[in-house]
């Protein structure tokens, strides 16, 4: 990827790295203040706090934080269940960070797996999204259907062992468009979105609709279609007995024709690509 | 005697005017396991027990006084009081061990005596462990009895009058004379036989000839204990030793809900249950002495006081699967392996069998970080006798016999009869009922001349009992599972072995991306596969709940278990309107 370092960033991806780079650096000091007892409510709290100091006014969607089997949705019927809940982590829980922070109308997407202590488990699941990351980028490089490379990261997952989490998404998406959003002095949120991303999400949705094709990549049929350019949040999330583990970040697709250059992932240089560098060096 | 006293050193240890008769097995610098036998038994029931803890353990076994070949007190009456009882053990342990405490294992009266002495203050520093089989401290007992009795809820009442009935013999051997005059004359005579036609032991020259004399003396531990526990239980008969608790579901004189909250006086209390009768000292002696090594061994090496191991293996079903042999087919993908990842669970050993190597492998991988004591792959294709008599013997050789078997390994066949060809029907009777047959043949004769019990799941399919035009092959090799499986479950009923048809139904698993579509090209093919898997995965039933419905089956010993609610549905319709069936049948696949 050394040709995606050295690409010249136009501005905007420029902006959208930095925003993503700050919800990063949110979510590993959020994840090293996690002690036991710590609830969910108090660790989005703190995702929050931090990012507002930083300058933070909106939001694609409000933190989350999903604790035990939380992390791999068990039991989850109706959305309102993602939301933050006063579960206490305890030594050797899973955890999921979640955030979607707007910094000066970059957007960002961001999910934080991590643990509390070791386990095993949950190494191996972290280990395993590895390869989601990298059949993920080379199946969109070939422009294949969307609706296809979900199938193709889900028959991975099942492969693997995993029940696929993502599908419990609302319209079970694998990924999202995001854009630039205008700076707002009140902007409200509805059920943890905001409003001005989600009026983002519809025009993307209208405009797709005419050209077709859709800014939500689900399994469903409006998503088969080559992928298309912009960015999306790309989260696939793996399930395996009451262990979660996701990541999510931005997937950046242009209209290039050479391969290399029509899809990258915006930034090499974040905490769970790192940990697998580490791993492959040692 | 037997072969499993062969070898044994006896001696007579001396204690208040008594003899008692103990035999030591084994290498004496080994921890010292002390097995005490219930009645009317002598040390005897335990020989196959000892038998194979020999190799590992100092095994220490004794005939209580009066019994075997111990001699008995005079009077009697008064003489088989628990502190004299105590007073035994304590003699026999300074003799065999005298050095470090010994690890107890008591059935019956011996789990009694087991739960005074590990109680008692007296032994305190003598008793490092104690497994408990079939036998409640009767202090546990009376106050057990007595908070059921002043605080009645409809629960509690239920639960107080099934153990009242269930001990209608201590009653009994409260009358004098009488039951001594029986067990002298008639009774003795039809013993074996009752234990055999009734409690399903094998009869190989147990009990031995003291019979007599054991159940007339024994009589005497309950008159001289029983009535003065009942009235003055002590209530501070906390466990000073870690205690495992084995319990057979099957016991007639035992109801399991007397142990609930039994952790209050044994804390970090083991529990294992297993689906047998009372005298499984006798009846599965593979179960019960492989458990007790394992709870022996972890004391030895100190892992985890009283307080108990932190990475036991929770849940539902780890009482009754914990340490269990199962293997699955079909294990790299689908309901295989999500049931061979609830078995893990559970705690139990997995052997997972594929024809994909590298799934196998994974599962297996898996299997141990879900906590599964040991795992292994194999790579068999079931259809292949000579390849599954080979899987067969390797895996009685390397892992002892299979407890849980189930035959899941299954392919997919769709299309009209006319146009399935004579290969295809061949292959998939191959996989999906010859596969089933080899599995039941080589693992079930397995289960059947070891006479411990086990348990067989056939996966079946609800494409058993629901005809269809465009699934002829699939579902006559998946009515001939479950035929195969109520017939086999008659079979070795007598043996106690479970037999389980699973008819899961629409479940979201691989099976979609390899079943095969007959009479068409290979284009349609891969379309026709590509709309099943679409259709399976909008139906998404997780074969995780397959997987627990399986544990179910299993534990409670089921016949027939549909899964999905089509395919209880679908079970219904066939039983009282299978004409409705019947022209469900013909309506054409909805691809």
């Amino acid at each position: 990827m050394a040709s995606a370092v050295a690409r010249e960033l136009t501005a905007d991806l420029r902006g959208f790295k930095e925003t993503q780079r700050l919800a990063y650096d949110c979510a590993e000091e959020v994840a090293a203040q996690l002690r036991p007892g710590v609830t969910e409510r108090e660790a989005a709290r703190m995702q929050r706090a931090w990012l507002r100091e930083r300058g933070v006014r909106d939001w694609f969607h409000l933190p989350f934080a999903w604790f035990g089997d939380r992390t791999a949705f068990v039991g989850f019927r109706v959305p309102l269940q993602f939301f933050p809940t006063d579960r206490r982590l305890e030594p050797g829980m899973p955890f999921i960070l979640d955030m979607a922070p707007v910094h000066r109308g970059f957007t960002a997407d961001i999910g934080y797996a991590g643990c509390l202590g070791p386990h095993p488990l949950h190494e191996l699941l972290m280990a395993d999204l590895r390869e989601h990351r990298e059949l993920i980028l080379r199946e969109v490089r070939e422009r294949r259907p969307l609706r296809e490379i979900y199938e193709d990261v889900e028959r991975l997952m099942v492969r693997q062992g995993h029940a696929n989490r993502h599908r419990a998404y609302p319209f079970g998406v694998i990924a999202h468009k995001v854009g630039r959003i205008r700076e707002r002095r009140w902007s409200p949120q509805v059920f943890g979105f905001g409003t001005q991303a989600l009026r983002g999400l519809a025009s993307d949705a209208l405009r797709g609709h005419r050209e077709g094709w859709s800014p939500l990549w689900s399994p469903h049929r409006f998503s088969d279609h080559p992928p298309a350019p912009g960015l999306w949040a790309v989260e696939p999330h793996l399930g395996f007995r009451g262990v979660g583990a996701k990541f999510e970040e931005l997937l950046v697709v242009t209209d290039s024709r050479d391969p290399e250059e029509s899809a990258f992932w915006l930034d090499d240089d974040l905490p769970h690509v790192r940990r697998r560098q580490e791993e492959r060096a040692a | 005697m037997r072969a499993g006293t062969e070898g044994a050193r006896e001696r007579w240890v001396r204690t208040g005017g008594i003899e008692l008769c103990v035999q030591e097995l084994g290498d004496a610098s080994r921890p010292t396991v002390l097995l005490l036998h219930g009645y009317p038994d002598s040390k005897e029931v335990w020989s196959e027990v000892a038998e194979r803890l020999r190799d590992r353990f100092h095994v220490v076994l004794y005939d209580i006084r009066g019994c075997g070949r111990s001699t008995a007190p005079l009077p009697l009456r008064g003489g088989f009081t628990l502190e004299k009882l105590t007073d035994d053990f304590l003699a026999v342990a300074e003799a065999v061990s005298p050095d470090a405490p010994v690890h107890l294992v008591g059935h019956d009266w011996g789990s009694v005596q087991g739960w005074e002495f590990a109680t008692a203050r007296r032994t305190e520093g003598r008793v490092a462990s104690f497994t408990s089989i079939s036998g409640p401290s009767l202090d546990h007992l009376a106050l057990w009895l007595r908070r059921r009795a002043t605080r009645p809820t409809p629960r509690r009442v239920a639960q107080l009058l099934s153990q009242s009935a269930r001990s209608w013999y201590v009653y009994a051997l409260h009358t004098p004379v009488l039951p001594e005059a029986l067990m002298r004359g008639p009774l003795l005579k039809r013993w074996p036989k009752i234990l055999a036609r009734l409690e399903k032991l094998p009869s190989d020259g147990y009990p031995t000839e003291s019979l007599a004399t054991d159940a007339a003396h024994g009589a005497w531990l309950y008159r001289d204990n029983i009535r003065a526990r009942m009235r003055r239980p002590r209530t501070d008969a906390y466990a000073h030793a870690p205690v495992q608790l084995i319990t057979p579901t099957g016991d007639v004189f035992l109801s399991d809900r007397l142990y609930d909250g039994l952790e209050e006086w044994a804390p970090g209390l083991v529990r294992h249950t297993l689906a047998a009768k009372h005298w499984v000292p006798r009846s599965r002696p593979d179960q019960v002495s492989a458990w007790i090594a394992e709870f022996v061994a972890e004391r030895e090496r100190g892992a985890g006081g009283p307080a108990g191991r932190a990475s036991a293996p929770a849940g539902p079903y780890a009482q009754a699967f914990g340490g269990r042999l199962v293997l699955v087919t079909g294990a790299a993908s689908g309901i295989g392996r999500a049931t061979a990842f609830a078995f893990a669970e559970a705690g139990a050993r997995v052997i997972a069998v594929d024809r994909d190597p590298e799934g196998a492998v994974r599962t297996a991988e898996m299997a141990r970080l879900l906590g599964a004591p040991e795992a292994a792959a194999e790579t068999v294709d079931v259809s292949d006798e000579a390849a599954m008599e080979k899987l067969a013997a390797k895996v009685a050789a390397e892992h002892g016999v299979v407890d849980i078997l189930v035959n899941n390994a299954g392919i997919g066949l769709a299309g009209a009869f006319l146009d399935t060809s004579a290969e295809e029907w061949r292959k998939i009777l191959d996989v999906n009922l010859w596969g089933v047959v080899h599995g039941c043949r080589v693992f079930g004769r397995q289960m059947a001349e070891r006479g411990q019990g086990g348990h067989i799941v056939n996966t079946a399919s609800a494409a058993a009992f629901q005809p269809s035009r465009f699934l002829t092959a699939y579902s006559t090799s998946k009515a001939a599972v479950l035929m195969l499986s109520e017939c086999l479950r008659a079979e070795l009923a007598g043996k106690g072995i479970g037999v389980t048809a699973i008819c899961p139904g629409i479940v979201n698993t691989g099976i979609t991306a390899t079943a095969r579509f007959t009479g068409v090209s290979e284009d349609e093919q891969r379309q026709l596969r590509k709309k099943a898997v679409r259709l399976y995965g909008r139906r998404n039933y997780p074969p995780e709940k397959v997987a627990e419905a399986v544990l179910r089956a299993v534990h409670r010993d089921q016949a027939v278990v549909p899964v999905t609610p089509e395919a209880h549905g679908l079970r219904l319709m066939s039983r009282f309107t299978p004409r409705l069936l019947r022209a469900l049948a013909r309506i054409d696949l909805p691809l």
